[in-house]
């Protein structure tokens, strides 16, 4: 049997399984951040005027805004002056077909185990492929198309759908909303596009694979679905992203409508690079996620965190339409010296509106695990409800599990639930399995994923899979 | 197939169980009698090799390996299955996969491929009826929300699943009514045979009436302190345990 010592040998030696940096060429813009850098992006990407003008007004607030302090997490601040904000890889002419894609870029996704080729005839999944900053494959796209169906990368969006994007554009999240969607708003380069029209049951899950790739680049990817009256859309979001030494920052906005009667699932499995075994490099994870669910419509975020040194993350969901619903079930899985700060906010401000939040949080090595939650549910809201369920599952004595849920109620009729508890993954359980013939490492996964399962259940079969395997991979030789 | 001699074992700096020396030879059915307190879950925790507890004298043969030598999960592999006095639950892990887990990381450990969905469903029906376990506690996650004499049920499940060479019953009679220690016996009854042994631990000789053994030895103290056939169980249950203190 290994002593403690060995195990955390063994756990810190544990090198990170997608470790590997592609080579493309980058047409990057020198570091540094002013109005002159979001006057470049916009002109490189070639933006209309009013858009233009919306970055330089978030900019404007941005610069007016400090870094938040309130979340559980320690880490060195960016400098946002050292920081690339416009980085695309060069392909070498227009894109016609896979073939013309960039081998590395083909490569890269070989390895993670994405082949485009193989899911295009596989699995029915439309990839928007997400190297850096543009979008270099999409796929499906014209079978959507026939649905009416938009799935493309954002900037493609802004050329194409401009009137959509315009009406929709910070709605959910505006540019004041905080200082890393302040950031985005003024520099995001890309990012993905989805609307689905009335009435219309998208037939596959729409899936983005992101990867940051560009050494000292930024990312600031901004997302919108929009999910038309009585329409229905299952995205999935994955990263992985390749080792390297410096923290590198992420700052990514998500906007989600559902109109009237129609409901989105958004799913995502986030592996980033999360620092050595001393905590250094890793990617700073500072995303903000929010949906907006107009009458008798439906958001779910579910989400599989393993990855990135700090993550600082809480989908939301605002329940503006009567009888609308919001869920969010969550693993988040530390380990090393990784810290997590992440849960949600259900705002409930239609009648009749119902939320439910599944959080799970594992923490092993000496990392800090945080659940912070908000239900607010206002005066008008009447008849509303929430169930709130946040349990921790300590695999070490060095780490540590914090819950900070915050719950307002503004009106007699309505009703919230809260119930946490905290435990160390039992000695008993790993020796009964043990006793069964099950290695420790396989026992540590099954524990694990049964006490996540839950959560690992409302995932899209595919992902739940890949989700399940993250986890054990996360946590080998974690428990001491 | 296995031979304790002289084992010595202790908790947190106290000794439990002091000098035991106990051989069993293959086919044979031993059971071990005992006041509480007096060391026979130490024992079969001992022989599946938990950690709490320090060797500090003794050697423990099992198929002429060193079974002090061995993880608790090779030790499985091996052949050595417990049936918990309280088996723990496992929430979220269902029953069927657990099960699978452990036949294929035991076949794999001999090399062998994976079982098939055909072969195992075979040996899940035909076992589950064998102790007649409830279907529907298949799919559910281990012992999770069980009766006390489900999860009793549940292991010798498991044990008829894994098909053990030596198996240690741990009061597996305790919480049981009548009607379920037959069941649990007819399960053990029916997998006696010439290579496989039994240890099977219990305070009331009740259990023995079913599942006779060849060999039964009183532990106390930390000791056997008398070996005998079946009968002397009879004259353990008639003079009670004081006889064993007074002599
Ligand atoms: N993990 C442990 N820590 C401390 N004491 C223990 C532990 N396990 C057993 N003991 C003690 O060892 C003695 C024997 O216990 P046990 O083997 O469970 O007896 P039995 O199964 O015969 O009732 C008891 O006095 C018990 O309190
Ligand atoms: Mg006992």
């Amino acid at each position: 049997m290994q002593n403690e010592e060995e195990l955390l040998h063994e756990v810190t030696n544990k090198e990170y399984e997608y470790g590997f940096e592609t080579n493309i060429e980058s047409d990057t813009i020198a570091p540094g951040l002013s109005e002159d850098v979001v006057r470049r992006i916009s002109k490189k990407k070639d933006e209309p005027q009013w858009l233009l003008d919306w970055r330089l007004k978030a900019f404007a607030i941005w610069k007016n805004m400090k870094e938040p302090e309130w979340a559980h997490v320690k880490y060195p601040k960016p400098d946002f002056q050292a920081i690339s904000y416009y980085s695309a890889p060069k392909p070498k002419k227009e894109l016609a077909s896979l073939d013309e894609v960039d081998p590395e870029i083909l490569k890269t996704m070989e390895r993670l185990g994405i082949s485009l080729e193989e899911q295009k005839k596989l699995t029915g999944v439309a990839i928007d492929f997400v190297i850096d900053s543009v979008s270099v494959a999409t796929s499906f796209k014209e079978k959507l198309g026939e649905l009416g169906i938009i799935f493309c990368s954002m900037s493609e969006a802004i050329k194409e759908h401009p009137e959509l994007v315009r009406k929709y554009l910070g709605t959910v999240v505006p540019q004041s909303d905080n200082f890393y969607a302040a950031l985005n708003s003024a520099v995001f380069t890309d990012g993905s596009f989805c609307y689905i029209p009335k009435g219309t049951r998208c037939p596959m899950e729409l899936s983005t694979y992101f990867r940051i790739n560009e050494s000292g680049t930024g990312q600031f990817e901004r997302t919108m679905v929009i999910a038309d009256e009585g329409s229905y859309v299952s995205y999935l979001e994955g990263c992985t992203a390749p080792q390297r030494d410096e923290n590198q920052l992420h700052a990514a906005v998500v906007e989600l409508i559902a109109l009237d009667n129609a409901e989105i699932k958004y799913s995502t499995v986030q592996n980033w690079y999360p620092g050595d075994k001393n905590g250094l490099g890793g990617v700073f994870n500072f995303v903000t996620k929010r949906g907006i669910c107009h009458k008798r419509s439906k958001i779910s975020w579910t989400q599989v965190e393993t990855g990135s040194a700090v993550t600082w993350k809480y989908p939301s969901c605002i329940l503006k339409g009567d009888y609308s619903i919001g869920e969010f079930f969550s693993v988040a899985v530390t380990n090393n010296y990784q810290q997590a700060d992440t849960g949600t906010k259900m705002i409930h401000l239609g009648k009749h509106t119902k939320s439910t939040i599944i959080s799970k949080g594992i923490s092993s090595g000496h990392s800090q695990n945080s659940y912070r939650g908000l239900v607010q549910i206002s005066k008008n809201a009447i008849n509303s409800r929430n169930f709130s369920q946040c349990d921790s599952l300590l695999m070490t004595d060095h780490c540590g599990a914090h819950t900070f849920p915050y719950i307002e109620v503004n009106n007699q009729s309505s009703m919230v639930e809260h119930e946490a508890t905290t435990s160390k993954i039992g000695e008993d359980k790993i020796f009964y399995c043990k006793q069964r013939g099950i290695s420790e490492e396989k026992a540590i996964g099954l524990i694990v994923n049964g006490y996540a399962k839950e959560v690992l259940n409302k995932l899209p079969m595919e992902f739940a899979v890949e989700a399940q395997k993250l986890l054990e991979i996360s946590l080998e030789n974690s428990v001491g | 197939m296995i031979k304790i001699t002289n084992l010595h074992a202790s908790v947190e700096g106290t000794e439990i169980l002091k000098g035991i020396n106990l051989e069993i030879k293959p086919g044979e059915v031993h059971a071990i009698m005992g006041p509480n307190g007096s060391g026979k879950s130490t024992l079969a925790s001992v022989l599946a090799g938990r950690e709490d507890y320090e060797i500090t004298e003794g050697s423990i043969e099992f198929l002429d390996k060193d079974l002090l030598d061995m993880d608790i999960d090779v030790r499985a592999k091996e052949g050595l299955f417990l049936a918990f006095q309280y088996p723990v639950e496992i929430p979220g892990v269902s029953n069927v996969n657990f099960l699978k887990a452990a036949i294929n990381e035991k076949r794999k450990y001999f090399g062998q491929d994976d079982i098939s969905a055909k072969e195992f469903l075979t040996a899940v029906k035909e076992n589950s009826a064998l102790v007649e376990l409830d279907g529907k506690l298949k799919n559910r996650s281990v012992n999770e929300g069980f009766s006390g004499g489900e999860k009793k049920r549940n292991d010798i499940f498991q044990m008829a699943m894994l098909q053990p060479k030596f198996a240690i019953l741990d009061e597996t009679d305790s919480g049981l009514d009548i009607d379920a220690l037959q069941v649990v016996a007819k399960g053990v009854n029916a997998m006696r045979n010439d290579n496989r042994s039994f240890l099977i631990i219990t305070h009331y000789q009740r259990l023995l009436d079913y599942i006779v053994p060849d060999f039964v030895h009183v532990l106390y103290d930390g000791q056997i302190v008398k070996s005998g056939t079946k009968e002397l169980a009879m004259e353990m249950e008639e003079k009670g345990y004081d006889w064993i203190k007074n002599n």
